[in-house]
């Protein structure tokens, strides 16, 4: 990607359209902290393309001063891919929701993820369909109440982190709408990541499912609700940074203690996102409250080969070796005969 | 080669190969057809072959069939019906019997004609002759696997592999018939098996032996002859349908420098154009097969908005896959070519038999006023004209074209004579660049309404497109009232445009008669062949075959108006004809249509056409 010579700044990146999500909802929040990440990509303005499929997360496009696409339910991840094989030169992000890419394009989000399609994948997950005026999702929890399940869904919930990986995904991070610095930290990574980076954001539909992430947000016991996994770092969390996980080798499961007398530092897991491995990847993306804290932060990341830069190869590879170079060629290829 | 003297010439010859799936018919009739071809005749060949790929051994299920129809002068369909059948086990016979001439020559494998291959076939006595009442018919009955396992022992070849190679015993029993030379084959040989030495030697020794056999059984076999004849001077290949529409969007992209892509998910009849695609990276082509049809659809509307020429090859389950999509390429006036290369439904249907089904669906088949461009290809080697145009129109007009071909013209071939590219028309898609002031993402030019294609990556021109009804200019979202009634009628004015920009409507024959025989696509061989032949016995028919079906070209109705009657002819129920009834509602139109997953024949077009005449 070429270098920008101007420097950009969030404002660069709003159009003139009205943001018309409802007011008090996670959207904005996302959108400001992917404004204020794109700056600092380097990467100019029109080498930037947003894909989005239907659903109040995927009308985020519009509202961007980029290329953008809104296209149809949830196909995003397929025309996405489109853009970037043939254009790989371009930054391609996909805005999607828990309907929109669990759900109907449950099928492109995991091909999209298992062919490492160099793709930013963003999904805002309120475990609801807001558009159609709240319905459950593949998301909501088990017994959700909602106008589909009047009562209790019956329905046991995808975890976007466990399909990711379990689709061979390369990268996967999560974060939570009002911790704006996070998000726009993890939006730089998966950004810098190459391959498909598929980032959950947990996000409050104020309409439809209030408060469905409240027990993270909460100001007094948020820090022992959550972790913010770092690359490198041990993985203690709390208020007073006074609990840590450690792997209980024995049930083959992550454990949740408390540092002082009986476990120290030396004791807790470092967070290795870089490890092929998916083992813990997968532990710490499907730790739940209250059992666990929510791990949020980049939870796997690891190098591999993209689809779209292998497509090209093999093209550059093939057209190099071919003595068929133009149409006329390829039409008197083969067996020919003259009358 | 000695030239036989008393053998019949003929102005053109059909011959079916049939055999079990696994027997190898489909390659014995294709190196058939190439010597025929390579010596100067013209031909047209039709593989017929069961869903499965290989049904229970033996059975009529099972029996795959390569019908190739060789000739003097033009050839435009591969024959009603087979003058020799070659029967490679009673599966076979029991299949085709009903498509050889009265008279015509069997040539079976008696071999395989014991108790067991009987039974499987459904035979109910051990006289399949007398049993089907085939006495009428010149039968050989030929050792074929007997006599090929001799000419093979000692050679070290497993069982197997020598019985494998029986179907080049009956070619070359074929081409004794024909007076045909071996040496195209032999030749066919040396570079397929060019690193088994032994495979080729034990081909050439078979093919020799079935050459000589029918020799020596002179007597007993016809000797035909079918001279080379009044050809139009050229470099000339054979291609069948698929292979033609790969090639032309290939072309098509080189003619707009622009590069190819095709997002595409497999499906009988179509996957050939996928994998002829995948081969031709030679050139730029970027293929992807996708996870699903709508997947394979959605990457290449993703391409298309991206700057490629952008493709993708189903047919009528596939179509209907994609049918949401579709409408999101005619909302945001994007390029794109959809081929639908038709089979029989509805539902999975008839997966390997040719049907024009797909009509109504490919012309409305979405949510919607959902206008795009249809038209149709009418012979093998014309899908390449077609598929260059469609992609023409797409790029030219913004707009999603669909491209109908059918399983006949698909996997049938013929020879063709190669253009050059230079004879090609330019593609000039309405690319904006950098410089471009004050620009409106749906702003069009006045004479093809066509808006304007922004690639992302161009500096200046960030803008979005979407599903949601556009603002006529801006193409912002817009749920104006006014907006979207002008927004609809502009969609459909834009594709009633073309009309503008395609070729008149031609009459095959006097430009007014009796009757007017009316077809588009794959019927257009058996049409052609049936009219003409009535037009030499000095009737009043002609032929308006369509290959522009949205729009029809603009003279549809002045040709429609010289004539005493219309009869439109299709492989459906009269999807065409009710197409016409609603939009050139001047005209009484008849029907002739038929739906038994096989191309028309000429013997019942003519019959029928007859028949109009008298009444």
């Amino acid at each position: 990607m070429v270098e920008s010579q101007n420097i950009l700044t969030a404002k660069d990146f709003k159009s003139d359209q009205e943001v018309r999500w409802c007011p008090g909802c996670g959207d904005h929040a996302i959108m400001n902290a992917i404004q204020r990440a794109l700056p600092e990509l380097g990467i100019p303005k029109e080498k930037f393309a947003f894909i989005s499929g239907i659903g109040c997360s995927s009308r985020f496009p519009y509202y961007m001063n980029t290329y953008g696409f809104h296209s149809i339910h949830g196909r995003a991840s397929a025309i996405a891919s489109g853009v970037k094989v043939t254009n790989p030169d371009l930054s391609v992000w996909q805005i999607t929701g828990d309907g929109d890419a669990l759900a109907i394009g449950g099928n492109h989000f995991i091909h999209v993820v298992r062919r490492n399609v160099d793709i930013n994948i963003i999904l805002f997950n309120n475990e609801i369909y807001g558009l159609t005026k709240g319905q459950y999702s593949p998301t909501s929890k088990f017994g959700a109440i909602t106008k589909t399940s009047p009562y209790g869904t019956v329905e046991h919930p995808f975890h976007p982190g466990e399909l990711v990986i379990g689709a061979q995904g390369k990268f996967f991070a999560r974060s939570i709408d009002k911790n704006l610095k996070l998000s726009q930290e993890i939006f730089v990574e998966a950004a810098r990541h190459k391959g498909a980076s598929v980032v959950e954001v947990l996000q409050n539909c104020v309409i439809y499912n209030d408060k469905t992430h409240a027990a993270l947000t909460d100001k007094e016991h948020k820090e022992d609700r959550t972790i913010i996994l770092k690359h490198g770092e041990p993985m203690i969390f709390g208020k007073n940074r006074d609990k840590g996980l450690m792997l209980d080798a024995e049930n083959m499961r992550l454990k949740v203690v408390e540092l002082g007398e009986d476990y120290t530092e030396k004791d807790i897991l470092v967070h290795n996102a870089e490890n092929e491995n998916p083992g813990i990847h997968l532990m710490l993306a499907n730790m739940r409250y209250p059992d666990y804290p929510v791990a949020f932060g980049v939870i796997r990341n690891v190098k591999a080969r993209t689809y779209d830069q292998s497509v090209q190869e093999q093209v550059d590879m093939v057209k190099s070796k071919s003595s068929i170079k133009n149409v006329d060629d390829l039409l008197r290829s083969g067996t020919t005969w003259e009358i | 080669m000695s030239k036989k003297a008393d053998a019949i010439e003929k102005e053109d010859v059909v011959i079916r190969f049939s055999g079990d799936s696994g027997d190898g018919m489909q390659l014995t009739g294709t190196l058939f057809s190439d010597t025929s071809a390579f010596i100067g005749n013209d031909l047209s060949t039709f593989p017929d072959y069961p869903a499965e790929i290989r049904a229970p051994q033996g059975t009529i299920g099972g029996v795959s069939g390569f019908q190739v129809h060789v000739g003097k002068t033009k050839v435009r369909t591969p024959g009603d019906y087979a003058d020799i059948l070659i029967a490679m086990n009673p599966a076979a016979l029991k299949a085709n019997e009903k498509w050889v001439k009265d008279g015509g020559t069997i040539i079976l494998d008696e071999d395989s004609f014991d108790e067991r291959g009987l039974t499987k076939a459904g035979f109910k006595t051990d006289d399949p002759i007398k049993e089907d009442k085939l006495d009428g018919f010149n039968i050989i009955k030929a050792p074929i696997s007997s006599l090929t396992k001799e000419a093979l022992k000692g050679m070290g070849l497993d069982p197997k592999s020598i019985l494998r190679s029986k179907n080049m015993f009956a070619l070359g029993m074929v081409y004794w018939i024909f007076d045909r030379p071996l040496s195209y084959t032999e030749d066919f040989f040396e570079t397929k098996f060019k690193k088994k030495p032994l495979v080729i030697e034990a081909n050439k020794k078979v093919l020799h032996a079935g050459y000589n056999y029918a020799e020596t059984m002179e007597h007993m076999a016809p000797s035909y002859k079918v001279s080379p004849g009044n050809i139009d001077k050229g470099i000339y290949r054979n291609i069948n349908g698929n292979i033609a529409t790969a090639w032309g969007f290939i072309a098509a992209a080189e003619k707009a420098n622009l590069k190819l892509f095709c997002g595409s998910y497999p499906i009988t009849p179509a996957t050939e154009i996928l994998q002829e695609l995948s081969i031709q990276k030679n050139l730029g082509v970027k293929t992807f097969q996708a996870e699903d049809e709508i997947a394979g659809i959605c990457t290449s509307i993703g391409a298309s908005f991206a700057g490629n020429l952008a493709i993708t090859t189903t047919s009528g389950p596939g179509l209907a896959l994609k049918s949401e999509a579709i409408g999101l390429a005619v909302m945001t006036e994007l390029p794109l070519v959809v081929v639908d290369v038709q089979r029989g439904g509805p539902s999975t249907g008839l997966p390997t038999k040719p049907e024009q089904s797909d009509l109504m669906q490919a012309l409305y088949g979405r949510n919607g006023e959902s206008p795009v461009v249809v038209i149709a290809a009418s012979s093998p080697s014309n899908c390449f004209h077609y598929a260059f145009t469609a992609a023409k129109i797409a790029l030219e007009h913004m707009t999603p074209v669909i491209l109908l071909t059918d399983g006949f013209i698909a996997n049938g071939s013929e020879p063709w004579k190669i253009p050059t590219m230079a004879e090609y028309p330019a593609i000039k898609p309405p690319i904006v660049t950098e410089e471009t002031k004050d620009w409106k993402p749906y702003a069009r030019d006045a004479e093809k309404l066509a808006r304007t294609w922004a690639i992302p990556g161009t500096k200046g021109l960030e803008h979005r497109v979407g599903g949601l009804e556009k603002d006529e200019l801006k193409g912002s979202v817009s749920h104006d009232p006014l907006n979207h009634q002008k927004m609809v009628n502009l969609r459909e004015e834009k594709v009633q445009r073309v009309s503008k920009f395609i070729p008149k409507l031609i009459v095959d024959g006097e430009d007014s008669g009796d009757l007017l025989v009316v077809g588009w696509g794959g019927t257009y061989g058996h049409l052609t062949t049936a009219v003409s032949q009535m037009q030499a016995e000095g009737k009043k028919i002609s032929l308006a075959h369509f290959n522009y079906i949205k729009p029809l070209p603009e003279n549809t109705a002045e040709v429609f108006s010289k004539f005493d009657k219309i009869v439109v002819c299709e492989i459906n129920m009269g999807q065409f004809a009710n197409y016409l009834r609603m939009t050139k509602p001047a005209f009484k139109y008849l029907q002739y249509n038929k739906v038994q997953g096989l191309p028309f024949t000429v013997v019942e077009l003519v019959k029928h056409f007859q028949k109009l005449l008298e009444e």
